[in-house]
Formats: structure tokens, sequence, C-alpha cells
């Protein structure tokens, strides 16, 4: 038994990592249940949630890939910079005269040359993947300005066609005031986001690589002794995540169809925030990219309320999200604490305990305390 | 706890005194210097100018590098203290030195600009970078979150809360006091800002010898629980350390907006907080807490400025310099890393027994 300082026990991982999620998944709900009995309006079309996933699709997929780090033990802070880097080269390379193909292939090769240096240098040369990963996003954020400073727009047509394609969903839609059918509109891209987060999770869950993720996070040195190859699981996390952040540039090019310089600024930031949201611990072993699907969808479900409600002052998006992300991290330290303790059992009142169904009936209870230190940290 | 220092000090003195940390930011120095002087010798050259308010003042590529450091070097030093208590790091110094610069223009906005309003700005501004420090401490040492989740919540609001101070985009102040803090004080050929970090290491290291903050820290950043049986809170140690951060937050946020006279919370410092790190680890310090060196993180500070003066002095375009700084970054830290180390020494050991057995060899002869 680890009786570490730092990481919280972790006696039980796999429960802790469905725990974590579960809260979130029952947040995610709970919040945009509120929101559609406030406001109503565009929170009861299913076009909003599908808006927050065209929006967001590029970020699903670097969140995803994140993730996998994350829970691995590492950090990869180069995938915003990934993005931007992609996006640019591939716009400059279309109006060159590419095709869709050799970009995609572009996009995709520049992912994975991140992936496999970064990789390379952090598990075998054993360097901090921080450091590694931040100059990886020095490197790619310049590099993207030496690629071109101006703004790039493409004017490749076969891409704009694909930039305009969308799938059509007439039984989600909704009557517009004319009385005419308006379907639900997505993009590709949200389709190729929600199949990476599939491919994963059954990754995570199902092969054999999956399960050595979390042996390394969670103890590398278990995870040695148990015949884990554990550098190159470590690089194997962190060649997963430059490949999924090149498709992640070119599902972001699909959605904006310009290169720029400041693409995807602080993407790199809330793909960390959406994982920890979602229930993945940065310390290592626990997590679900299911839940960092959820993670995104808070933060995008936070943001349309922020500018549904009125704060149309700019400053309350941020002040929002920053507030929801400390209640976040603040209810996961309290409640790996809790349970490490065996305090939650103690915690609920005797007549709600279901011999042998605690388990199942824990998230429920958890997310009603929870609401105590949501209204103190919005004070501050 | 006597006894305790001076056997530490015996020990650090059979290990260079602790100082074989600094190989590393000298020897990067070092490089940038040698480069320079082939590349151009004039680099190095220090001129007296007349600057546009009449004073004789100093001017170069060497000054220029101290001084655009200052900032860097400030919260470095802070860093270097979380990092060694916490094992983690801050990646919120940057929002959190602009609610500070927010504080201080909200006060100095208030009245009449004077030395008294601006000690009272500093005090406050002080006062309430600490309070943000101690949020992210206690998140980090109550809470028990990694340091870099922490501080993700200050470094994703902290601008917006600048923002929300002054409720303006970017307001300015004007005095020559100001730019006397910013620039340079009347008489005196020295910047401000390199006096300012002066007086700042030597209050530091004040701090260090005549109180046991070096020696605690060190001892929660090895091991927490040795450090709680010994009698030192790492709770305590931790909070001091980020809430010492803030101060030096506090210094630098002010030294941002003096340059200035205006503060612009979207640009201010923007990414220091990479910066600062890069320069804690590029100073030898073990990202993950521990045995550390302030002076190391300076030096990093340093050699990171330098290298920025050079890439800007051959006519780099300033948005292209990060990716050729992330070349000579990456090359410094495969230098440093462990393996390489390794395989270095190893490679020395195998030289000396060899050249060892030639020499037996001829003397045998």
């Amino acid at each position: 038994m680890k009786r570490n300082d730092k990481s919280l026990r972790r006696r039980e991982p796999m429960t802790d990592t469905m725990l974590l999620m579960t809260i979130t998944i029952a947040i995610f709900f709970a919040m945009y249940f509120a929101a559609m009995a406030i406001w109503g309006g565009g929170f009861l079309r299913w076009q909003r949630v599908f808006d927050m996933l065209n929006d967001n699709a590029a970020l699903i997929i670097i969140s995803c890939g994140l993730t996998v780090v994350m829970i691995g033990g590492g950090i990869d802070i180069s995938v915003g910079g990934v993005i931007a880097l992609v996006v640019m080269s591939c716009v400059v390379h279309l109006n060159a005269g590419g095709s869709i193909l050799s970009a995609a292939l572009l996009a995709i090769g520049i992912g994975l040359g991140f992936g496999l240096v970064q990789g390379f240098l952090i598990s075998y040369l054993e360097i901090q993947p921080f450091i590694i990963t931040l100059a990886g996003m020095f490197f790619a954020r310049g590099m993207t300005t030496i690629v071109s400073v101006k703004p790039q727009k493409v004017a490749h047509e076969g891409f704009k066609l694909l930039m305009k394609t969308k799938i059509e969903m007439p039984w989600l839609g909704y009557i517009a005031k004319k009385g005419n059918l308006v379907p639900a509109r997505m993009e590709i891209g949200v389709v190729v986001a929600l199949v990476i987060v599939v491919l994963v999770f059954f990754m995570l869950r199902k092969t054999k690589l999956g399960r050595s993720f979390y042996a390394v996070g969670g103890n590398s040195n278990s995870a040695l002794m148990l015949g884990v190859n554990v550098k190159r699981t470590r690089f194997f996390s962190y060649v997963l995540s430059g490949l999924l952040a090149g498709i992640a540039g070119f599902v972001f090019m699909m959605h904006t169809g310009a290169g720029n310089a400041s693409n995807a600024s602080g993407a790199e930031m809330n793909a960390i925030a959406s994982s920890i949201i979602g229930g993945t611990l940065l310390s290592g072993g626990v997590g679900n990219v299911l839940g960092t699907l959820f993670g995104v969808m808070t933060l995008a479900t936070i943001n349309a309320i922020v500018t549904t409600s009125g704060l149309r002052d700019p400053w309350w998006q941020e002040i929002t999200v920053g507030a929801l992300l400390c209640f976040f991290i603040v209810l996961q330290s309290v409640v790996l604490t809790l349970r490490g303790k065996g305090g939650i059992r103690q915690m609920i009142p005797a007549w709600m305990k279901l011999p042998g169904k605690a388990e199942a009936a824990k998230p429920v209870e958890m997310a009603e305390p929870a609401e105590g230190p949501a209204e103190e940290e919005a004070g501050e | 706890m006597a006894e305790l220092m001076k056997k530490t000090k015996k020990a650090n003195k059979k290990n260079l005194g602790g100082y074989a940390q600094l190989l590393v930011p000298l020897l990067s120095i070092l490089l940038i210097v040698v480069f320079n002087l082939f590349r151009d010798p004039s680099f190095f050259s220090v001129t007296t100018t007349t600057n546009n308010l009449g004073n004789t003042v100093l001017a170069g590529n060497l000054i220029s590098i101290l001084n655009s450091a200052s900032e860097l070097a400030i919260i470095a030093m802070g860093m270097t203290l979380v990092t060694a208590a916490c094992g983690g790091q801050d990646i919120s110094v940057g929002a959190l030195a602009t609610i500070a610069g927010s504080v201080f223009v909200k006060i100095l906005r208030g009245g009449e600009i004077t030395i008294g309003s601006i000690v009272v700005g500093f005090l406050a501004c002080c006062a309430v970078a600490m309070l943000f420090g101690a949020f992210n401490g206690t998140l980090v040492s109550v809470f028990r979150i990694q340091p870099m989740i922490a501080t993700l919540v200050l470094f994703t609001c902290g601008r917006s809360i600048a923002y929300w101070i002054n409720g303006g985009a970017t307001p300015t102040i004007s005095s020559p006091l100001i730019t006397a803090l910013g620039s340079f004080i009347p008489g005196c050929p020295i910047p401000t800002p390199i006096i300012i970090v002066a007086v700042m290491a030597v209050l530091l290291a004040l701090l260090f010898r005549f109180t046991t903050l070096g020696l605690y820290t060190q001892t929660v950043g090895v091991n927490q629980r040795a450090a709680r049986l010994n009698g030192i809170s790492p709770l305590v140690m931790k909070l001091v350390s980020f809430m010492l951060l803030g101060v030096c937050c506090a210094v630098a946020g002010c030294i941002g907006v003096s340059r200035l006279s205006l503060i612009n919370h979207e640009t201010m410092l923007l990414e220091i907080e990479m910066d600062a790190i890069l320069a804690v680890a590029i100073g030898g310090n073990a990202l993950g807490g521990g045995k550390f060196k302030v002076s190391g993180s300076v030096l990093g500070a340093y050699a990171i400025q330098a290298l920025t003066t050079t890439l800007y002095a051959m006519k780099v375009p300033s948005t292209d310099v990060k990716a050729y700084k992330a070349v000579v970054i990456i090359l410094i830290v495969i230098i440093s890393s462990p393996v390489v180390k390794q395989a270095a020494s190893r490679l020395w050991a195998k030289t000396r027994r060899l050249t060892a057995a030639k020499a037996g060899k001829e003397v045998s002869a």
C-alpha cells in the first residue's frame, strides 16, 4: 500500500475513474437541464448541442490525446501550437495547388513528427515532459509564422465544398418562425471527433496498450515489475497525442478555413481543463475519454450560459470558467480524499444506505454536497 | 537545527558546494557569449548616451539583456521556491503579475502620484498578490492538487480579473516618478529595473541567510512525510512559497506597468510563466522538487534573455524567435538530460581508466 502524500490514495483506480466521470456527466446534464428550464429558447433545440460540437470538434480530438498522455502520467502542451502549424501549412499547401488528400497526409505527418520526436526525447532521454512539449509549442508557433506571417484563406474549391458539407438531421430539427423545418446540422469534423472518441475509448478499455497506459501512470515501478515496457508505453502516448493533434488541425481547418498565427491559442490549456473536468488526474492512472468528451461539453455549456444570461462584460466568461474549474478540482480532491479515508459511507445518512448497491448510489449523493463549495468559489 | 545546517554545508562543500548545478546555466551563457564573439564582437560594446530626458545613461546589448530580463529574473526567484517545495510549477505568474499591476494602476489613478502613493500602491498590490498566492497555495497544500492544475484556475481567469479591476482596456498613468521606476532615475546611469533585481536578490539572500526558509523548503520538497515527522509543516512551507512568489509577481507587475506607464491585460508579461519555468529548469533545479539554487534560476533567466536579444540582433523577426529559441532549449535539455549525463560520465570514466592504464604501463616499462 503506497501511502503517498502527493497522489491521493488509490486502492481501486478504475472505480475512481468511473466515479469522477459519473460526477462530470451528472453535472453536465444538471447544468444543461437547468439552462433549458431557465433560459429555454436556444437550449431547447438540438441545434445548440450540435453547435457546441461543431465549434469544439478539434478541442475534443486534442483532449482525447491529452487524456491518454495524462493517464500515462505525462503532459503535452504542444497540441495547440501543432494545430496552428498544421492549419497554416495545409492552407498554404492547398493554395499552392495541393490536393485535399496530400493536405490530410501533411497534417498527419506534422502531427506524427511532433509526437515521435517529443515521445523519444521524453521517454528515452528521460527529459521532463513539460519542458520538451513547451519547447515543442514554441517551435510550432514559431514555425507557423515562418510559414506565413499573414493570415491565409483557403482558395481551393474542393476544400471549400468539403467545408460546406454538413450532415443534416431533419428529425432533430425545429420549426422556425416562418413555419419551415430547419434541420439540425453537423459538420464532418464532429463525426471524425466522435469516431476518435469511440476508438480511443475502446483502445483504453480493451487493448493491452490501453491498459498499460493506466499501469504506467498509476505506478511506473510496479508496471515495470509486471513486465510492462514503461518507456515504450510512454513513447506511444506522446505519438498518439501528436497524431491526434495533427488530425485536430485538419478538423480545425475544415471548421475555420483560414490559417492564422493565433489559431487555437490557449487550446492546450482548454484541453487540459476539459480532461480534468472529465475526471482525469494529472498524476496519472485515472481518467476516461468519455468523461473528457463531457468535459469539453461542460466548458461549452458554461460559455453558452454566460453569453445567454446577459453577463455581457468581456471578463465574465473567463472568470466563470475559472470558478467552474476551481470547483471541479476541489470537488475531485475532496471526493478522492474522502474515499481514501472511507468517509463517504459515513457521510451518507443511514436510510440511504443500500447494502451492496452503495457503489451505484454514490455519484447521485455526491452531486448534492457539491453545490455548497460551488457557491463559495463563485464568490471569489 | 544549526548542527544540521552545518552538516548540510559540509556535505555541500564536498559536492563543489552545490555549485555543480550552476554548470548548465553558466555553460549556456558561455555558449551564447562565444557565439556572439564570433558573430559580431561589437555586440558587447557598452556606450553612454543621453536619453530624451537629458540623463546620461548606459546603453548597449548587455545592458538591454540585464534590463529586459528583470521581470523574468524576479519571477524565476519565486518560481524556484515553489518548484522546490511543491515539486510542481505555477503557471499563473503572468496572470498574477497582471492582477498586481492592475491594482497598482487602480490605486495610482485614484489621486496624485507621489512617492507616498507609489509606496501605498506597491504595498496594496503586494497584499493582493499574496492573497492570490495564498489561494493557489491553499489549493496545492490543503486540497493536495498538483500545482499546475491548481494554478490553471488563475491562469484561465487571472487576466480577466485584471481587466475587471480597471474596467477598461488600457488605463494609463503618467508621472515622471513612474518613468523613473521603469527606466532611469535621474543621475543614475543604470536602469532602475536592474537595481530592483539586485535589491530583491539581496533581500532573498538575507532571508536564506538568517532564516531556515531555504533548508525547510528543501526538506519539504525532498520528502514531505519526513519533514512533517521532524516538525516542519509542509502545509505552511508550501503556502509561504506561494505567497513569496506572489510578492515576486507583484514586483514584476509594478516594473512592467512602470516601463510602459500603462497596463494592457492581454499582452503584459505574456507567456512569462513558460520562460520562468524554463529558467528554473536551465538553472539546474529539479522540476520534481527538492534541492534548489535560486542563483541558478536567475542565471537561467539571463541566459534566456541573452538568447532572445542575440536573435533580435541577428535581425530575426520577433514572431519567429520562438522557433529558434525552441531549438536551443531542446539542445540544452538534451545535453543536461540524465541519460546523456550518464553516458558522458561513463565515457569519462572509460577514458580515465585507459589513460591510467597507459600511465601504469609506462611506469612499469
